[in-house]
């Protein structure tokens, strides 16, 4: 019945509609207006109005910085994340340049330029000279851009990695587990065909490399000593991303990928940072994977080189998991 | 042409559905697409709902959704599924067929001053693929595992095994076999607009005296028909891999306890494939939408486009980069860093063109007489919307940058505005504008104004605080935020967007019912309504078969005369012969 209803009121408020409009339409028919054409009125309001709300919207993108500024990630936790910094702030600045001189002079033009009665417009084809000073501004200021991009991308991925320490993370629908190098800082070979029973990442237990690997489902990081995180997948493309480092790397089955970075700050520094006693990094999973992609993470502890080798110590070595099994 | 093709019989299946005059075929196009536009546009209303309100149940999702929303709370499946299907809709049905298809075909014979297409069967064929590609589309809806939800970018592994997830069972098997008919109508429909755009010139309408209209749809086409053959590729590869065992896309895979016996291939490949169509495909949207934008602005402008050389060169340069920028959205795959450093380099260099056409559509725009009819409003719109979105190019299109940002809700906040915003406004912006060529009918004004204000508003109050949700870490594609407790300073603004969402939906329903008002009740269209100088407006209000009853009017001059001085009009059309005396300036 409230269906029937529901459709029978969208009914008359459509047929409502229509006559409404019907009247409309032979009211200015019957005034004579110029149908067809934009009156002087109209033009005037909708100029109006462009230069209202599109100066609203201006004005409004320059609040929302300090309106939505909170949200925004904190400073970034690594040490590439400075570099990066750098190179963000200038490309918001141009950005916002230009976006607080183009925008602007299109809503004003549009109220300015509104057509009048008796008003022609300005006959002007093209002009030389200005089209090639507005490719050659943006163009250099590109090239700029280009150079200092390119500059940082090579500086925070092709790192020096020789004392890093090397650690995996790996991937699975719908969680990561962790892998340390152990005290050979090397990690041991792995397969997927060898995944079994407790070797769930499928490492080589005939590679004496992986004697001493950590296997674990939470990730701790010493502070100021930068690692080499590798990345696998066991099944679709995920990928690991750790927002408060400026980390992404996608997970690949059948690839192997990588990526190094310092973290420098511990967690209980970034709690006192952001005053909440609950905050944790987090590595969480930013390539659709499947039904509980939405919640694919784990957590990320950074920590003095100390407490670091205390949690290590506290962990199971490979060798020691396969054996007691 | 011959004189025959005015006279002979039509029935009433040749005229309206297996027709081959390009107007008809525009408008199954616009229909078509216009269908689609609505569920991919419900979709994203009921998305909104669940990004907004996780926990909350909505009867409505249950009526629609069925067994996938029990008591109105959507499942995860469903979710991905929906993005999925809006994305493809909205990218595919919508922006490239409904939109390209639609004025491609309306427009290339009428403003080149052709009877009709090259092929008028080839023409008939595009669409009726289309057509059948959108049924298979639709028919996927309704399958029992869902319809694919692996993301519009249907990335292997996930699509590729139906153990990942329901919706890469028989619904991505649908949606490939969807997308294969898609690709068939869009190379079908585009060899025909390349080959008469070059072939069926009228006399003296030289490539430089084309509308900007044509020179956009012209280099679409030129895209589509170089780039979607690889999505062909790269889609029938991925139906062996799903079907027959190859492993093109899969190796050293173990799902479900299960180890896949396919090792050698990559998933990355299907990456490179799918974006060497995929970034053109951003253009093959957007550039129609430009080449729309231009005609409307300097038609309401009441004056020459400004720099029309440098607006088709800037068309050349973007359509040519678009080809070797693919690698920016893959950044993060692991590629070779110096790959990325290319990628970057290229990419960066988009923002020269694109600045190019701002500024040349800001300084059209200066001392004009700007008429303000819906049309104009949306053109206005979309250079505003060109640039919101194109800027935050520079960040996603900087590798460094990208690092932070890739697959966040900023990256769905970016190309919504340049390429989703942008083109829908072109698209709207041209439904308004040729409404008269179409159905020889106007849409009512204020209506369009009512929509136009309402979606512009909407549209930003959509887009721009999704900035934020990204700047804030947050991953796209997430069912919901709440597992997360950083993501739980979100909700207001996740609020705040939804409601907008639905506001913006809502003020489709007044296109929707103007489109089909003036259809049957609109005023009675004169023959030149906007005044304009391009040559659709030489062709009688009745739309005849062979658009001109008699000769083909000859083309004496481009097509931006508007407020030359010595003219009695401030417009004059492109057939109307110089004075003596009188220079082609441009």
């Amino acid at each position: 019945m409230t269906t029937f209803l529901t459709y029978f009121i969208v009914a008359l408020a459509v047929i409502g509609l229509v006559q409404i409009i019907r009247i409309f339409e032979l009211a200015t028919k019957l005034r004579g207006e110029k149908v067809i054409g934009v009156t002087e009125k109209e033009n005037h309001y909708n100029g109006l109005a462009l230069l209202i709300v599109g100066m609203g919207f201006v004005l409004f993108v320059a609040y929302s910085f300090k309106l939505w500024g909170h949200l925004l990630l904190p400073e970034s936790a690594s040490e590439h994340g400075k570099a990066i910094k750098g190179l963000w702030d200038a490309t918001m600045y141009l950005i916002l340049f230009v976006f607080f001189v183009t925008q602007p002079l299109l809503f004003w033009f549009s109220y300015k330029y509104r057509g009048r009665k008796g008003n022609k417009a300005l006959y002007q084809t093209h002009n030389n000279k200005l089209e090639v000073l507005w490719t050659s501004i943006p163009a250099v200021v590109l090239t700029g851009l280009i150079v200092y991009g390119l500059n940082t991308w090579n500086s925070v991925m092709m790192p020096d990695t020789s004392k890093a320490n090397i650690m995996e993370v790996y991937a699975q629908q719908f969680y990561w587990t962790a892998r340390y190098a152990g005290n050979d800082n090397t990690l041991g070979e792995a397969n997927y065909t060898l995944i079994r029973g407790v070797n769930t990442l499928g490492v080589d237990i005939n590679d004496t490399a992986s004697f001493d690997d950590i296997i674990v489902r939470e990730i701790h990081l010493p502070v100021n000593q930068q690692v080499l995180m590798k990345f696998r997948s066991q099944d679709v493309i995920h990928s690991a991303y750790l927002p408060h480092f400026g980390v992404q790397m996608n997970c690949v089955p059948g690839m192997n990928t990588q990526f190094a970075f310092t973290p420098i700050k511990t967690t209980a520094e970034m709690r006192n940072e952001l005053g909440d006693d609950e905050f944790d990094y987090v590595l969480l999973c930013n390539k659709i994977c499947g039904a509980a992609h939405y919640n694919m993470q784990i957590k990320v502890v950074v920590e003095t080189q100390e407490e670091y080798e205390v949690w290590l110590q506290e962990q199971e070595t490979f060798y020691s998991l396969i054996t007691s099994k | 042409m011959a004189d025959h093709e005015h006279h002979h019989e039509e029935t009433f299946i040749t005229k309206y559905i297996f027709s081959q005059d390009h107007k008809m075929i525009a408008k199954q196009f616009l229909l078509t697409g216009m269908f689609m536009g609505v569920i991919g546009v419900i979709m994203s209303a009921f998305f909104r709902l669940q990004l907004a309100w996780p926990d909350k149940g909505f009867p409505i999702l249950e009526t629609f959704l069925g067994k996938w929303a029990p008591d109105g709370v959507m499942d995860p499946n469903i979710y991905l599924a929906l993005v999925t299907i809006h994305g493809t809709i909205m990218v595919f049905f919508v922006l490239t067929a409904g939109l390209s298809g639609t004025f491609s075909n309306l427009l290339i014979p009428l403003q080149i001053g052709a009877r009709d297409m090259a092929s008028g069967f080839l023409n008939m064929l595009s669409y009726w693929f289309f057509f059948l590609s959108s049924l298979v589309m639709i028919i996927s809806l309704f399958v029992e595992s869902g319809p694919a939800a692996a993301g519009w970018t249907i990335y292997p592994p996930l699509s590729a095994l139906p153990q990942a997830m329901p919706g890469s069972g028989l619904g991505m098997t649908l949606w490939l076999v969807s997308m294969s008919l898609f690709i068939v109508s869009a190379l079908l429909g585009g060899l025909n607009y390349i080959v008469t755009i070059i072939n069926l010139r009228t006399k003296g309408m030289s490539m430089t005296r084309l509308p900007l209209t044509m020179w956009a749809f012209f280099v679409t086409a030129i895209l589509g028909v170089l780039s979607f053959p690889v999505l062909l590729s790269a889609s029938l590869l991925l139906i062996f891999d799903r079907s027959f065992g190859t492993a093109f896309y899969l190796s050293d895979i173990m799902i479900q306890g299960e180890i896949l016996t396919q090792t050698g291939g990559s998933p990355i490949l299907f990456q490179h494939l799918f974006w060497f169509l995929g970034h053109p495909e951003v253009y093959i949207i957007l550039l129609p939408a430009l080449g729309i934008t231009s005609e409307v602005i300097s038609t309401n402008a009441r004056k020459p486009i400004f720099g029309y050389r440098a607006m088709v060169g800037s068309i050349l340069a973007i359509a040519f980069l678009s080809f070797i920028v693919w690698g920016h959205h893959m950044f993060m795959t692991g590629m070779n860093p110096f790959l990325g450093s290319v990628f970057t380099f290229t990419t960066l260099l988009i923002a020269i063109p694109s600045a190019v056409k701002v500024f040349n559509y800001l300084t059209t725009l200066w001392k004009a007489n700007i008429q303000f009819t819906p049309a104009m409003l949306f053109s206005i719109g979309l250079v505003s919307t060109f640039i919101s979105g194109g800027l935050t190019g520079l960040i996603l299109g900087d590798s460094a940058l990208d690092i932070n940002v890739h697959d966040t809700y900023f990256v769905t906040a970016h190309f919504h505005i340049v390429m989703g915003l942008s083109a829908i406004f072109g698209m709207f912006a041209g439904v308004y504008h040729w409404f008269p060529k179409m159905y020889g009918r106007m849409m009512n004004k204020s209506l369009g104004y009512a929509h136009f204000w309402i979606t512009f508003i909407a549209a930003y109050g959509v887009f721009y605080p999704m900035h934020f949700l990204g700047l804030a870490g947050l991953p796209r594609r997430y069912y919901s935020n709440t597992a997360f407790p950083m993501f739980d300073d979100l909700v207001e603004i996740n609020e705040l967007i939804s409601v907008f969402a639905i506001l913006g939906v809502i003020a489709q329903l007044i296109f929707f019912f103007n489109f089909f008002y003036s259809i049957f009740r609109g005023r009675r269209a004169s023959q030149n309504p906007w005044r304009s100088n391009t040559m659709e407006w030489t062709t009688p209000v009745e739309r005849i078969h062979g658009n001109w009853p008699g000769e083909i009017p000859t083309v004496h001059r481009w097509a931006y005369d508007y407020s030359k001085p010595g003219m009695d009009e401030d417009f004059v059309l492109q057939t109307t012969p110089l004075k003596d005396g009188e220079e082609e300036a441009h």
